[in-house]
């Protein structure tokens, strides 16, 4: 066990757990942030996805060593800004989510990409969403609803 | 921002989803629940002979077959399969027992170390061992037989597919007082509660079974919680705390049901070009346990000649038991096996014939007033040509067929052609289900809906609700479509066979009108609505002779693929369907239904297979195990043509299967014109069209 110090969803905190402990269940277990969802727990499906410092990653294949002073947002703190609102807005017009089970980790996934990337093509977003699996939506909405989102984004002047 | 589906509503679950706060099981925070693993058969069958079970810490238990209450069986519609095997194993991960502990860790590692001795006997995987058999006929095959002037035969295979939800099987049970209490990643609460009340022999009002949200399901939900929550009532009537599972990724590809696999095999009698004549025998393999696969067997024979009307049959299915996992629901239920098989015959026939095969298939299409395969009525107006028309219009089809056969092309272009029949086989809603929707309008003058139908992901809680309030006439926001709870609503039946919409929604149509008519502002009325089919339904189950279902459904789907021919990759480039739903409820949900169904049925067509070695599947993960991804798909279009049924909720017919059952042909067939060679079996994966390219006919 190792008092490990990081940053989630903007406030600072301090978990007493295993340095190898699953990012993914200290979330849910320790911090009790059911948003993650845990889909394969081998990186595979991307619905625990989160991003550390404004990347994605798999938290279900992060060990907390891996965040020691880092910022972690998931889904339970993006779902406060007006960059989710735009995103979230775009899933509803198209039916992006279905189930919902895959919908956090496809939503983080789509900031991570519009960080680096606010106006991408069919393809970039096909590529950028390929390690989230969908088994509801054949992605046809969702991969709409993305480029949507990044028309609105750029008309309404977001900074992502 | 710009509307897509300016007439849809926003899904009642659609904001807590995608903020990450809709409630699944594994949400629901309970700290004291006891972790529960499984003890699994490591053989394909035999006797068990002993069981040792290491000495367990305090706070731990072992729970198996000497602990059942009752009866050792699951609810299902055959019920033979045991909530623990006892003295018998028949197939690989087959559950003996559990072991239960306050941690996973440490349960796991115990249920490990249970020692099981065991005698073993030989399996079988081979489909030789039939348990159930169907056969129907219609006409005079002996004499369409003797008068043909020529006759074609071919057999198709279809494999293992599994479902992939994206949450795994779950399940929360504790004790409220002496009531068993159950939250569950599930399609049918009332299955679940029938299930642990018939092997414990408790008093029905003494279970009570609750939905949370469900991360999809298609068919891998409907019987399979069943069986956990009978082994999970064993073990708290032992443990008495409240327990909890959650399988990983790898026991739930494993040990959970899959899609029936299907060797089904065509003759075609065949006079002046038309088929007079067609006898066709159908096996599935039911794995190691018949659950519902006689169901199963009867729906894919009952499309087993799909949407075209052939004077003569003859039609014999199996049902084989073989030491595998047991196959169960899976989208389409029995249909998908013998549309694929059907459409790839007819297709091929046509080239043996040297005929078009546009024109051949077209001449012998159902049309209204047809006598079905099991000599019932297609009562309404069938209108494939119109969907055929404006599906080939969309994908400009005729042109690219035609430039598509030209040799070394290297493309192709597939249209499909079928039916669903919705809602339960024959007059199994008015005998078996009896579904009552309960409709409650408050003295706030807020409206309450009562189903049992469960929200997997399909959009039912959205559309049945916008029924009730659309017939109404009263806004939205005052009525409420309750998550089902068995304390709380009758039964509605389960969350399948395309019923939810064409029975279900026909009832909270007709619950609307009658609480309207009772209409009184700050008064309690509650309408109990039963189901009433329609009067011209007869169907004898033992016979298979009669109008299969209530309704069908209508579709077409077309797939382009291009193809390399040198790695035999195929490359998906564009899907269009145009669907005869009736009339949809909702565009945007009926969109997102065929999407997924398409996607899924790609998977099923060209990607997706088990594989069986000595009864363990070789595919252990979501990475080995591939389904498509967003880079495996194009946009997909999709239009609807109405056409109101009369006995569906504002003409609604089912849409959930309909989206899936003819994709794989779809596909197949334009892979089979890219490659210039006849597929006969499904996944088409790159290794099979390998061997087609080197050694197929074309």
């Amino acid at each position: 066990m190792a008092k490990i110090k990081f940053v989630i969803n903007h406030q600072p905190v301090e978990v007493d757990v295993d340095p190898s402990a699953r990012l993914l269940d200290v979330l849910r277990n320790n911090l009790h942030m059911m948003g993650t969802k845990e889909g394969c727990g081998e990186g595979s499906c991307g619905a625990c996805t989160v991003l550390v410092n404004g990347v994605s990653y798999s938290s279900c294949l992060t060990p907390m060593a891996n965040v020691i002073g880092k910022e972690v947002l998931t889904i339970d703190g993006f779902n406060q800004t007006k960059q989710y609102r735009i995103i979230a807005d775009a899933f509803s017009e198209l039916g992006a989510s279905q189930c919902g089970f895959c919908t956090p980790g496809m939503i983080m996934s789509t900031y991570a990409l519009f960080l680096s990337n606010p106006r991408p093509t069919e393809e970039e977003v096909r590529l950028a969403l390929s390690g989230n699996l969908c088994r509801c939506t054949g992605y046809n909405a969702i991969i709409k609803a993305v480029l949507l989102a990044a028309e609105e984004g750029e008309e309404r002047g977001i900074k992502w | 921002m710009k509307r897509f589906f300016p007439n849809s509503t926003v899904k009642i679950d659609n904001e807590e989803k995608m903020a990450g706060k809709a409630i699944f099981t594994d949400d629901i925070l309970c700290e004291e629940a006891l972790s529960v693993s499984f003890v699994r058969s490591t053989i394909s069958k035999g006797k068990i002979l002993k069981i040792e079970v290491p000495t367990l810490p305090e706070g731990y238990f072992y729970v198996d077959a000497r602990d059942i209450v009752k009866e050792n069986v699951v609810s299902i519609i055959f019920s033979d399969w045991p909530v623990f095997a006892d003295k018998q194993v028949n197939y690989y991960g087959e559950t003996i027992g559990l072991i239960i502990g306050p941690s996973k860790e440490v349960a796991l590692d115990l249920a490990k170390k249970v020692a099981i001795t065991y005698q073993e006997e030989t399996p079988v995987f081979e489909m030789t061992n039939s348990v159930i058999h169907k056969h129907f006929a219609k006409g005079d095959l002996a004499k369409a037989k003797k008068e043909a002037d020529f006759t074609y035969t071919e057999t198709f295979r279809t494999g293992l597919q599994e479902h992939i939800y994206l949450e795994t099987q779950t399940m929360l049970m504790w004790l409220d007082g002496d009531k068993i209490t159950v939250k569950a990643s599930m399609q049918c609460p009332f299955y679940v509660k029938k299930a642990i009340v018939r092997t414990l022999g408790c008093d029905p009002d003494s279970v009570r079974v609750i939905q949370p949200a469900v991360g999809g399901a298609f068919g891998g939900k409907e019987h399979y919680p069943s069986i956990l929550a009978a082994q999970l009532a064993t073990a708290i009537v032992k443990v008495k705390k409240p327990l909890r599972f959650v399988f990983d990724r790898n026991d739930d590809i494993a040990f959970t049901t899959k899609r029936h696999p299907s060797e089904t095999t065509y003759t075609a009698f065949v006079k002046d070009n038309r088929i007079t004549g067609v006898e066709a025998s159908v096996k599935l393999n039911g794995g190691a346990y018949i659950g519902c696969s006689g169901v199963v067997l009867s729906r894919g024979l009952i499309a087993s000649v799909d949407c075209y009307t052939i004077p003569n049959l003859d039609v014999n299915g199996n049902v084989y038991l073989t030491n595998i996992v047991p196959t169960a629901a899976f989208r389409g239920f029995g249909s998908p096996q013998t549309i694929f098989a059907f459409e790839m015959f007819i297709n091929h026939v046509a080239k043996a014939l040297k005929v078009d095969p546009l024109k051949f298939r077209l001449a012998h299409l159902a049309k209204k007033g047809d006598i079905t395969a099991v000599n019932g009525h297609f009562h309404d107006e069938i209108i494939m040509p119109q969907l055929i028309e404006k599906a080939m219009q969309m994908s400009d089809y005729k042109r690219k067929v035609k430039e598509y056969d030209k040799p070394n092309s290297n493309r192709g272009i597939g249209m499909s052609w079928f039916l669903h029949g919705c809602g339960f086989t024959g007059s199994g809603e008015s005998t078996i289900i009896n579904a009552q929707v309960k409709l409650v309008k408050e003295e706030d003058d807020t409206v309450h809906l009562y189903t049992s139908q469960v929200d997997f992901g399909q959009g039912n809680r959205t559309t049945l609700k916008k029924i009730v309030s659309d017939t109404l006439k009263y806004p939205e926001n005052l009525v409420f479509h309750e998550a089902p709870d068995t304390d709380h609503t009758l039964s509605t039946g389960p969350t399948a066979a395309s019923r939810t919409v064409i029975i279900v929604g026909y009832l909270c149509e007709k619950a609307a009108k009658h609480l309207k008519e009772q209409w009184v502002s700050g008064k309690r009325i509650e309408v109990i609505e039963p189901y009433v089919g329609p009067s011209y339904i007869r169907w004898d189950e033992d016979t298979m002779q009669g109008d299969a279902y209530p309704g069908y459904a209508w579709g077409v789907n077309i797939v382009e693929v291009s193809y390399d021919p040198i790695t035999y990759q195929v490359r998906v480039e564009g899907i269009w369907s145009t669907y005869d739903v009736g009339h949809a409820i909702d565009e945007r949900i009926v969109a997102g239904q065929s999407d997924g169904g398409l996607a899924q049925g790609i998977g099923y067509g060209m990607l997706e297979c088990m594989d069986v070695k000595d009864g363990r599947f070789y595919q252990k993960t979501i990475s080995d195990y591939a389904i498509p991804t967003s880079m495996d798909l194009p946009f997909m279009e999709t239009a609807l043509i109405d056409n109101p049924f009369a006995y569906g909720a504002s003409g609604a017919k089912g849409a959930g299967e309909l989206t899936f059952v003819g994709v794989a042909p779809a596909v197949c067939l334009a892979i089979e014109q890219a490659i210039k060679r006849k597929i006969n079996k499904i996944p088409a994966n790159p290794e099979y069209i390998m061997e087609l390219v080197e050694h197929g006919k074309n």
